[in-house]
């Protein structure tokens, strides 16, 4: 692993933009080591013995949650699940509050996630242990992001010059947000595509090109991430129907054709299947999604050794 | 008892008036303006360099009183007022109780006469309890002395009872005073909808909300011929609409905010809840035209919207605080910062913009520093410079976008009635 100079130790993980090359390049090669303890038969490695994690999830999550949760104990770290079905503000403690609690305990890094925009962010000016934004509202979803560089790279080897194309719900999405700041970074050509209420033409700010054809989008693409279509923004008249949606914007092997042969389809999850992305394209030959799952955990592990230990030399094939 | 004010610029946009000269008060009004006055028997303020102004009118403030004191009250909210040069301010009615009926209105009337540092007007509902169902009773508030009819906080959905309201305060002389963002555009979002919110994934309020709401009040004002005051103008289609309808001869005031006037949606990165407000600071094309509109006339007024709330209430998520911040206190040296050092406003116009425009349209004593005029006097130092410190305001709102900046100019006395109510920044009792 090495010394680096440009340690994440203590640092809050909070947003990939402004996040630099180095940076994000430090992350994702030490996931490329993680991943190798996740296959062996006996995943218990030392590294963050007597560092204890607190995952405070103020909005339902299962892979999430379980990924941070399995990162910080196949590193060895005591992690401990807060699940709150309401924000702090309906409960009636504020999240002052409730994080002054958490490190009254003496945690060393909390990891958030919450349905409000900026959340992290609050909560890093409270407190002291590392914060890890595990998802705040639309804003950003740094370890996805992540997650989904990884595993491009794994099948790619390079971001640089390759067309990504992120397809669906791109205006309410914090996977798309977190992608598109890292992937630009590493050099990657991104593109977002989906219903017009479903997008923001304000987004070309971000340096990415904005389509509602997602043929025209798809056109010759090495990536395509196809993003979850939230069923309650039907309700709130965004879009006319989930029929219509997989008719008009949903990948299916046939538009999976436009894209170049050998294109990578990604997919945050939960999937539903049907709707944004037929059975044939999620489980055919080009899916990751399954590889996103078990990359998500290393990217996850990575990043708890690096914000806690970042600077320090301790062997992880122990 | 008598007041002189010696070798100060004397400002009176009201009666053209501009040059140094001493201002007499006696008894509480303005005795005379004039070079080398003499008074023996006169408290006498040196105001060489400094600028003699009639009291600022801020026509725009939440005093949060009767209910919401964890905010602000009629005392911290009037201390505030003078302690940012204000002689006057009118308070809306989005209380609790709202302030729909004539006793409310003289309660709080009675309540600032007795506890109050500067003079309140006092702005009743147009509709009962803010509901915009059906109107309250305004023929009652204003014959009990309120000053204008809002329900500030809402646009009035039913234009069929905003049209009703704006004839029917329009009997009593009455104006009407609209909070103009179309409620389904706006409905769950919580800033500025572009670049910014594409970029921090914040639902947007977007820009043509306040512009098709401005155009249905406008065009009802229009159709009916009665007088109608937009508050807190925001976006450069809004000045375009409201430029035009003065120019059809539409008796249409407006008003911009110091921050609308100077911030735009970027301050919103930072996810800082002292950003939050409705409506939401806007993209710089939008502050643009907002400053051409007030340099041509199409906007008549600087008011501050100051909209305390309660440290608790700020300290929260950005998407769950409340919108809304203090700016009783800050207003005059945003603006003198902003808008005079910047080259882009002189004094007069400054001035008319802050108190003589204000007492025309709210049809209010002060705003004029003629000979017989309520001695209602804010001294300004134009190049005073200052810190904000939020800590240190007399608001209880602490929260504010210009925390910490440096500004220049600020009021260093405030007189209202001929007495000294706030001098080098201390309220007095």
């Amino acid at each position: 692993m090495g010394k680096s100079n440009l340690s994440l130790r203590n640092k809050d993980i909070l947003q990939l933009q402004g996040m630099s090359e180095s940076q994000l390049q430090l992350i994702l090669d030490t996931a490329r080591e993680m991943k190798t303890i996740i296959d062996r038969d006996i995943k218990k490695v030392p590294t963050l013995r007597g560092k204890s994690i607190i995952n405070l999830f103020f909005e339902p999550s299962t892979r999430t949650r379980t990924s941070f949760e399995l990162a910080g104990k196949y590193l060895g770290a005591d992690v401990v699940n807060i699940t709150t079905s309401a924000s702090s503000v309906v409960k009636g403690e504020s999240m002052r509050d409730t994080l002054l609690t958490i490190e009254a305990m003496g945690v060393d890094a909390v990891v958030i996630r919450h349905e409000a925009e900026g959340s992290a962010q609050f909560a890093s000016q409270i407190l002291k242990p590392v914060v890890i934004n595990a998802g705040d509202g639309a804003h950003e979803h740094p370890t996805q992001g992540l997650l989904d560089m990884f595993t491009v790279l794994q099948y790619k080897q390079r971001l640089e010059g390759l067309k990504v194309v992120i397809v669906g719900d791109v205006l309410h999405s914090r996977v798309a947000r977190s992608d598109i700041w890292g992937m630009k970074t590493l050099g990657a050509d991104v593109h977002v595509a989906g219903p017009a209420p479903l997008l923001a033409r304000e987004m070309e700010t971000m340096g990415v090109t904005v389509h509602t054809s997602v043929e025209e989008a798809i056109e010759g693409a090495d990536v395509i991430n196809v993003l979850r279509i939230q069923k309650e923004r039907q309700g709130k008249g965004l879009f006319p129907s989930g029929r219509e949606y997989a008719r008009l914007f949903g990948i299916n092997a046939k538009r999976l054709q436009l894209a170049k042969p050998d294109a990578l389809v990604l997919h945050p999850g939960p999937m539903n299947r049907g709707l944004e992305i037929s059975p044939e394209v999620a489980y055919g030959a080009q899916s990751a999604i399954q590889e996103q799952v078990k990359n998500g955990l290393a990217i996850r592990m990575a990043i708890l050794y690096l914000v806690l230990m970042g600077g320090e030399e301790v062997e992880v094939t122990a | 008892m008598k007041l002189l004010l010696k070798n100060g610029r004397v400002i009176d946009p009201a009666s053209g008036f501009d040059a140094v000269a001493d201002v007499l008060v006696d008894d509480g009004r303005i005795a005379a303006v004039g070079k080398n006055l003499q008074a023996a028997d006169a408290e006498m303020v040196d105001c060489a360099g400094k600028v003699v102004a009639p009291g600022l009118i801020d026509m725009h403030v939440h005093l949060r009183d009767p209910g919401l004191e964890a905010k602000e009250d009629i005392v911290s909210g009037t201390q505030a007022a003078a302690a940012g040069g204000f002689t006057t301010v009118a308070c809306m009615a989005n209380t609790r109780p709202v302030v729909d009926s004539s006793i409310l209105v003289e309660g709080l009337r009675e309540r600032a006469r007795r506890d109050g540092v500067v003079h309140v007007g006092v702005i009743g509902a147009l509709s009962k309890g803010l509901e915009g169902k059906e109107l309250a009773e305004i023929g009652d508030m204003k014959l009990a002395g309120a000053v204008a009819i809002s329900d500030d906080g809402h646009h009035v959905t039913r234009a069929s009872l905003f049209k009703a309201g704006l004839e029917y305060a329009a009997m009593f002389d009455c104006l009407v005073i609209t909070h103009a963002e179309d409620e389904s555009l706006v409905d769950g979002g919580y800033m500025h909808e572009g670049a910014v919110s594409a970029m921090l994934g914040i639902p947007g309020r977007p820009s043509v909300a306040e512009d098709i709401a401005i155009s249905r009040d406008i065009m009802l004002a229009e159709y009916t011929g009665t007088p109608i005051h937009i508050a807190h103008v925001s976006t450069k289609g809004s000045v375009d609409i409201i430029r035009a309808a003065k120019l059809r001869g539409v008796k249409v005031t407006a008003e911009a905010t110091p921050h609308h006037l100077t911030l735009t949606d970027a301050e919103v990165s930072s996810f800082n809840t002292a950003t939050k407000v409705n409506p939401p600071l806007r993209s710089a094309d939008h502050v643009a035209a907002l400053r051409q509109g007030l340099k041509d006339g199409t906007i008549d007024v600087i008011a501050s919207d100051h909209a305390p709330h309660a440290y608790e209430e700020k300290d929260v998520e950005f998407r769950y605080a409340p919108s809304g911040f203090t700016g009783l206190e800050t207003s005059l040296g945003v603006i003198l910062t902003e808008l005079y050092h910047t080259g882009e406003f002189t004094l007069p116009e400054i001035i008319d913009r802050m108190s003589a425009r204000p007492a025309g349209i709210l049809k209010v004593a002060g705003g004029t520093l003629k000979e017989g005029a309520a001695a209602d006097i804010t001294v300004i130092d134009p190049d005073k410079v200052w810190t904000v410190d939020c800590d240190k305001l007399y608001t209880r709102g602490k929260a504010s976008p210009f925390a910490g900046r440096r500004l220049k100019g600020q009021a260093v006395m405030t007189v209202v009635d001929g007495k000294i109510v706030m001098q080098e920044g201390q309220v007095r009792a």
